[in-house]
């Protein structure tokens, strides 16, 4: 193990380590604390000044309502809600059956492919965004839920295959093997043989993009305009205008946008580092 | 690889005999469609239009309004001073991101023991990559807020004296007035990035981290028998180890660099006058402005972004490729 275990060392270093973490963590956290302490504070703080200090009354209740009451946050986080969890149906289902066909057969152009796969998804946004803006507009699809929930799922698809492949082609390949020779169909193959062993798989995937898709930001401002479909990153921003000078009600609602993902990340902690790490180790 | 099915039929259909050529087909197909809709197409389709003027617009009946002008979008661009300035902010975006790779690896360094709660630690360092980089934006640029944000609250507390006039009111005398970073043509673009650091470290630690915990521990006790330690062991042991973690770090962080829009859009919106667009941003704001789209040369903005990245996908893809190679 490198370092070299701190339970090796002296036991004053020892200590000093474990008080030094907490210390280390709240400097790393600190604008995220510096905003969730303001996001508490009564309005009578932040116009006197007082941002820094101890709040002189808890405003938590007041605040996080006021978003809801005084803006259409609610609105916002349904959108997301209607955006995010297609997105993750339809791609994570089509990286299933695209993954599959990548790492189980061998045929010419299985290679080329999941290289076309791999580089879609590393292509910046704006060279998508004219003719994708264009063909939403086009098909009636421009500001809407829909609109944004396809786009997002084809994109992602390029993310969940890789991802997909790679899992399936570590997979032995005599579990396929010998179901074949046995004469199982192929796509049973798949449904009863493959598709239970990436199940962690699965789970790793739909917590990433859950996450990628919910913050989203750019393709929110690309394919909506009103607030009919915006989701809350987008919100955000426009509450941002808002509530000019009512730091504690952006905090607030910043912080309520990072919620769903923080709460996903904290429960499905093991699947989402598994799958951002996927890779990390040979 | 077997061939068909070992089953006994007197004379197969040609579906039955070319099952394993056609099946991966059929299981493609969904997924290739709509990656072809929406991603393959459209780049060719930018490509194509930043060799055309176009406002969006249709006439009535429904043919694009876009005039072909050949190259003349790029012999714009390349006197178009706002597009040298974000071309230099994507260099620097995509230089000092890379602090994002070493940092990380030595918050990892820092995290990887295992004293009680360090799943906690480990998890809460991790957390700001977890937000969204809106949130991100409009955190830093609160934080960078000189007159009631933390870098101005700390600013005061070391170079300000508070006076109370004799009306009551507090005011503050400063020796030097407080920075305001993002309002600065010089700093705003170091302030995005720094702020866009903090996300960066956490994903490339959270690498590092998994990484660590794959090092060989025999060759770790081999070389501290060997006497390396510190920095030499680093160095010479540890960090060729964690080779695939710090490729896979550097493939996100060249990325992240030049995808970074959601905290310039936030924090500055490319101001103040211009000086902190990246071309991300400024395609974004030339092709869909308030004075009227601009697809064609939006599009062509989007071409040498499209270049840029190209150059190093090449890279990244051509890297997969030898390990595919040697791999299987």
């Amino acid at each position: 193990m490198f370092p070299r275990p701190i339970e090796k060392s002296t036991p004053a270093v020892r200590t000093a380590y474990q008080a030094f973490l907490p210390f280390a963590l709240v400097l790393w956290l600190l604008p995220l604390l510096a905003i969730f302490l303001t996001s508490i504070r009564s309005a009578a703080d932040i116009n006197s000044g007082n941002v820094f200090g101890w709040p002189s009354e808890f405003a938590i209740i007041e605040n996080y309502t006021a978003v809801f009451t005084q803006s259409a946050a609610a609105q916002y986080m349904w959108n997301s809600v209607l955006i995010t969890v297609p997105t993750v149906i339809i791609s994570v289902a089509l990286a299933c059956l695209a993954g599959y066909a990548l790492a189980i057969y061998r045929f010419r152009v299985a290679l080329p492919l999941f290289f076309l796969f791999v580089a879609g998804n590393f292509i910046p946004f704006q060279i998508l965004m004219v003719p994708v803006r264009d063909m939403s507009v086009q098909t009636g699809l421009y500001d809407t839920i829909a609109g944004q929930f396809l786009f997002h799922a084809a994109f992602q698809t390029g993310f969940c295959t890789l991802f997909m492949r790679n899992f399936i082609k570590a997979l032995p390949f005599d579990l396929v093997e010998s179901a074949r020779i046995e004469g199982v169909a192929e796509w049973k193959i798949f449904w009863y043989v493959v598709l239970p062993l990436v199940r962690p798989a699965i789970a790793a995937l739909a917590v990433l993009i859950f996450t990628f898709v919910w913050n989203d930001f750019f393709w929110a401002n690309v394919l909506t305009q009103g607030e009919t479909a915006k989701p809350i990153t987008a919100g955000v921003r426009a509450l941002n205008g808002q509530f000019v000078n009512n730091w504690h009600l952006v905090s607030a609602a910043s912080l309520l946008a990072a919620i769903p993902p923080v709460a996903c990340f904290f429960l499905m902690q093991r699947h989402f580092i598994a799958g951002l790490t996927l890779g990390a180790v040979k | 690889m077997t061939d068909a099915v070992n089953v006994p039929s007197a004379k197969p259909s040609w579906l039955k005999r070319n099952k394993l050529a056609v099946a991966p087909w059929i299981f493609l197909i969904p997924a290739l469609i709509f990656f072809a809709i929406y991603v393959v197409f459209p780049i060719f389709e930018s490509l194509w239009l930043s060799l055309y003027e176009w406002n969006g617009l249709y006439d009535v009946d429904g043919n694009s309004t876009a005039v072909w002008v050949g190259f003349d979008n790029y012999v714009k661009l390349w006197d178009d001073p706002n597009f040298w300035v974000s071309l230099r902010n994507n260099i620097a975006w995509l230089i000092l991101y890379m602090l994002a790779v070493p940092l990380g690896l030595f918050i990892a360094l820092f995290l990887n023991q295992t004293v009680t709660g360090m799943r906690f630690y480990k998890s809460m360092f991790f957390f700001p990559f977890v937000i969204s980089q809106v949130v991100v934006g409009l955190i830093f640029g609160w934080f960078y807020n000189p007159d009631f944000g933390v870098v101005g609250t700390i600013w005061k507390a070391i170079f300000c004296e508070e006076t109370v006039n004799i009306v009551g009111n507090v005011a503050f005398s400063c020796s030097r007035p407080a920075p305001d970073i993002l309002s600065s043509p010089e700093w705003a673009t170091y302030g995005i990035i720094a702020a866009g650091l903090w996300p960066q470290i956490a994903y490339c630690m959270i690498l590092y981290l998994t990484g660590l915990n794959n090092v060989a521990a025999d060759q770790i006790e081999a070389a501290r028998l060997d006497g390396a330690k510190g920095w030499k062991m680093l160095w010479y042991v540890v960090v060729p180890q964690l080779k695939p973690a710090t490729f896979i770090a550097v493939v996100v962080t060249v990325i992240g660099a030049l995808r970074s829009f959601d905290m310039i859009a936030i924090m500055t919106q490319g101001g103040p006058f211009g000086s902190t667009n990246v071309l991300s941003h400024y395609m974004y704001e030339v092709a869909i402005s308030e004075y009227g789209e601009r697809y064609g040369y939006g599009s062509s903005v989007a071409t040498v972004l499209f270049g840029i990245m190209l150059f190093f996908i090449s890279y990244f893809l051509w890297r997969m490729y030898q390990d595919e190679r040697g791999g299987r």
